[in-house]
């Protein structure tokens, strides 16, 4: 075994309600961090927190702040104000070399003037650990990386998925509490990448460590993560597990930076009943809030049909504006009545479902209540 | 581009080097087989292409070793070469102390700086080196600038005779070969790429342990260019000890002069030159071999 077993908190922590009696305290608390850059704040006031063995993906546009939280993470950076605990313990003022926490550089930074067992043992030998100690360990962690044998090879006589691989045994062999991962698929094409999201989940599940990944590709984290904080200029506008995320976003802005999505204005009232541009559209039941808010519409919940449906739907007739296929899926975009366009994705999953529609062609669209979300801001 | 044109630039240092060193370089070997004479060129046998075959036969047999023979009996030309590698690896020592410090902290400061600290380096070389080397002369001598400062300071009581001295010449010496150390370090320096100390430090190295583990391996070809650059000059220099040094004893590059001015013995002077090329080619043979095995070196 190559790192000690997960923690007896594990995964649970995830499902742990807030506010319950048992919930054992974060691995990682980020409280209130800031970070200046003259005048620019690149984090603003954020708090987080991270448990033990959990998967954690940061997602945001370039720019939002992404890698400089990481940095804060890692000790290369001295946040502007605020706390950052590991296990209780403010770290703040503890240098990198003597912090539990390693980093996956996104250029890799492999040190050219070692092999790949060289690179891989770098930070072993820093521990002053036995000769030998430091084989086995270097051996067993090329081994879970599927790199055997290529201990004597040269970086640069590498693939880059190959690379990819040593920056991450050389950042687990120190059996870190939490690695940090910035844009680590970045570099890879699309096939590999898939394949390497998994490899990385399967790992992180081996070894029970917590991972911090940052990216700004939302696919990935969604696959990877167990809990997504997405990001804004410095702040976090949502904190959730990656299908809360998608199927209930706290606000237009994440709604539109994650997939896709088509919003309709209105005014709610009593009843579940949005009065829009459209007319009084049902939403689903038990809304508190009151006023302008938005129905967020996700292109696969909607349904198209050539006539009006049937039954207890919400449905906007308009005409198709443009249809796209995209193998999978074929995207059509049916202008409405008020000149917006609204998205809608077909599955091509068998010839009974392909519409038989052209461009100019008169249709609806129709969803039932329960497949819209009401956003507030 | 066409093949005999494509050739042509292959050719081209192929052909600098045949006109500009080998050619020369056997002239020299050729004198230096030769025995000395009051005539002009001052030397025989002298090669004559009219006599034909029996000309040539002739010019071969009367070749001899006997200037090497008495570079070889003579301790005063063996205590000039030890004088001048002495001499040359004590300063590329002094160098490389001082030369990387300077480096690194240029290639470490401020990017736009960096033109500015480069420029500073090399401005000593937009005056003439003859005359940086008086103004040594002025500077050491005992109502020179040195001894002033030093007596001002309190620091030493009477002048002290600077100039003429081994003193004298490892201050000209460095002098004067510090941007020889200095830019190839720079250049090696400022390549390196700075998230690998962060890396370092991510796994555990203190700063001054990822200098040790990361930046200093990575320099070693700045350091081998920069240590050849200093080394190979200062071995064959002349003017440095001749205007600073003491003549006591000489350097390999003042022997050379003597032989070949003062006493007019060509075939002297030019084995000295060419035992010169042969001691200085072992060492740049070793560093070439060395340089190709650095990078397993430093695992
Ligand atoms: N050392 C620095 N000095 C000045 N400004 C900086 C520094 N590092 C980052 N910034 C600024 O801080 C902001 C956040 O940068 P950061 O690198 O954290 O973004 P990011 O979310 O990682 O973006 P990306 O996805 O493009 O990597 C940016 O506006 C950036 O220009
Ligand atoms: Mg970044």
């Amino acid at each position: 075994m190559v790192a000690p077993p997960p923690t007896a908190a594990g995964r649970g922590w995830l499902t742990t309600k807030v506010g319950e009696m048992d919930k054992p305290a974060a691995l990682l608390r980020i409280e209130n961090v800031s970070k200046q850059f003259g005048p620019l704040t690149a984090v603003d006031s954020l708090s987080l927190e991270i448990g033990h063995g959990e998967f954690f993906a940061l997602l945001g546009p370039s720019g939002c702040g992404k890698t400089t939280l990481l940095r804060m993470l890692a000790g290369f950076e001295t946040p502007s104000s605020g706390r950052i605990l590991l296990d209780g313990e403010d770290i703040v003022a503890v240098p990198p070399h003597r912090r539990p926490i390693n980093m996956m550089f996104q250029n890799y930074a492999l040190f050219p003037h070692l092999t790949v067992e060289g690179n891989v043992a770098f930070g072993l030998r820093q521990e002053r650990l036995s000769r030998a100690e430091i084989a086995t360990r270097v051996e067993e962690m090329l081994a879970l990386v599927r790199l055997k044998g290529f201990n004597r090879r040269r970086i640069d006589h590498l693939s880059g998925g190959q690379r990819q691989r040593v920056a991450l045994a050389r950042s687990l062999v120190k059996r870190p509490r939490v690695l940090l991962l910035d844009e680590p698929l970045a570099a890879l094409d699309k096939k590999l990448r898939a394949e390497t999201q998994f490899e990385l989940m399967e790992l992180q599940r081996k070894l029970g460590t917590t991972f911090v990944i940052v990216t700004h590709d939302q696919e990935e984290a969604m696959i990877v993560a167990d809990r997504i904080a997405v990001m804004d200029r410095g702040r976090l506008r949502q904190v959730a597990p990656p299908n809360d995320i998608y199927e209930r976003p706290n606000s237009r802005w994440v709604a539109e930076f994650i997939g896709e999505v088509s919003l309709i204005e209105g005014a709610l009232r009593a009843g579940g009943i949005l009065d829009s541009v459209f007319g009084p559209l049902r939403v689903p039941p038990n809304q508190t809030a009151r006023g302008k808010v938005w129905l967020a519409l996700r292109p696969e919940k909607l349904r198209l049909s050539t006539t009006r449906p049937e039954g207890d739907l919400n449905a906007l007739s308009g005409t198709v504006s443009e249809i796209g296929y995209r193998g999978g899926v074929s995207i059509y975009k049916v202008r409405l009545a008020d000149q917006s366009l609204i998205k809608v994705a077909l599955s091509n999953s068998g010839p009974s479902s392909r519409l038989e529609v052209s461009i100019g062609a008169t249709i609806w669209v129709s969803w039932p209540k329960e497949n819209g979300v009401v956003l507030t801001q | 581009m066409r093949l005999w044109q494509r050739r042509a630039i292959l050719l081209f240092p192929y052909a600098w080097l045949l006109l500009f060193f080998l050619a020369p370089f056997v002239i020299v070997v050729k004198i230096s087989l030769s025995q000395t004479a009051i005539a002009q060129p001052p030397y025989v046998p002298v090669l004559d292409v009219s006599a034909g075959w029996a000309g040539l036969e002739g010019f071969f047999s009367a070749l001899s070793l006997d200037a090497y023979r008495l570079l070889v009996s003579d301790p005063i030309y063996l205590l000039s070469y030890l004088k001048s590698l002495t001499v040359a690896a004590v300063s590329t020592v002094i160098l490389l102390v001082v030369g990387y410090p300077i480096a690194y902290g240029v290639a470490r400061s401020p990017r736009h700086w960096q033109p500015l600290l480069v420029m500073a380096v090399v401005l000593p070389f937009w005056t003439s080196f003859l005359i940086r080397v008086y103004a040594w002369i002025n500077i050491l001598q005992r109502d020179g600038l040195l001894n002033d400062i030093l007596m001002r300071l309190h620091i030493i009581a009477a002048p002290q005779a600077w100039l003429a001295s081994d003193t004298a010449i490892y201050i000209g010496m460095v002098y004067s070969y510090l941007p020889f150390m200095v830019l190839p370090l720079y250049a090696t320096l400022e390549k390196i790429d700075m998230t690998l100390l962060e890396a370092a430090s991510d796994l555990g190295c203190t700063p001054l342990r990822a200098f040790w583990r990361v930046t200093f391996p990575l320099s070693v070809p700045g350091i081998t260019a920069g240590v050849l650059l200093c080394f190979i000059p200062i071995v064959g220099e002349f003017v440095i000890p001749d205007l600073l040094g003491s003549s006591e004893s000489l350097m390999i590059g003042q022997t050379l002069w003597t032989e070949f001015f003062a006493n007019r013995d060509w075939p002297v002077a030019s084995a000295i030159a060419v035992t010169l090329l042969g001691i200085l080619v072992a060492p740049i043979m070793l560093y070439e071999r060395l340089q190709r095995r650095q990078l397993e070196m430093f695992e």
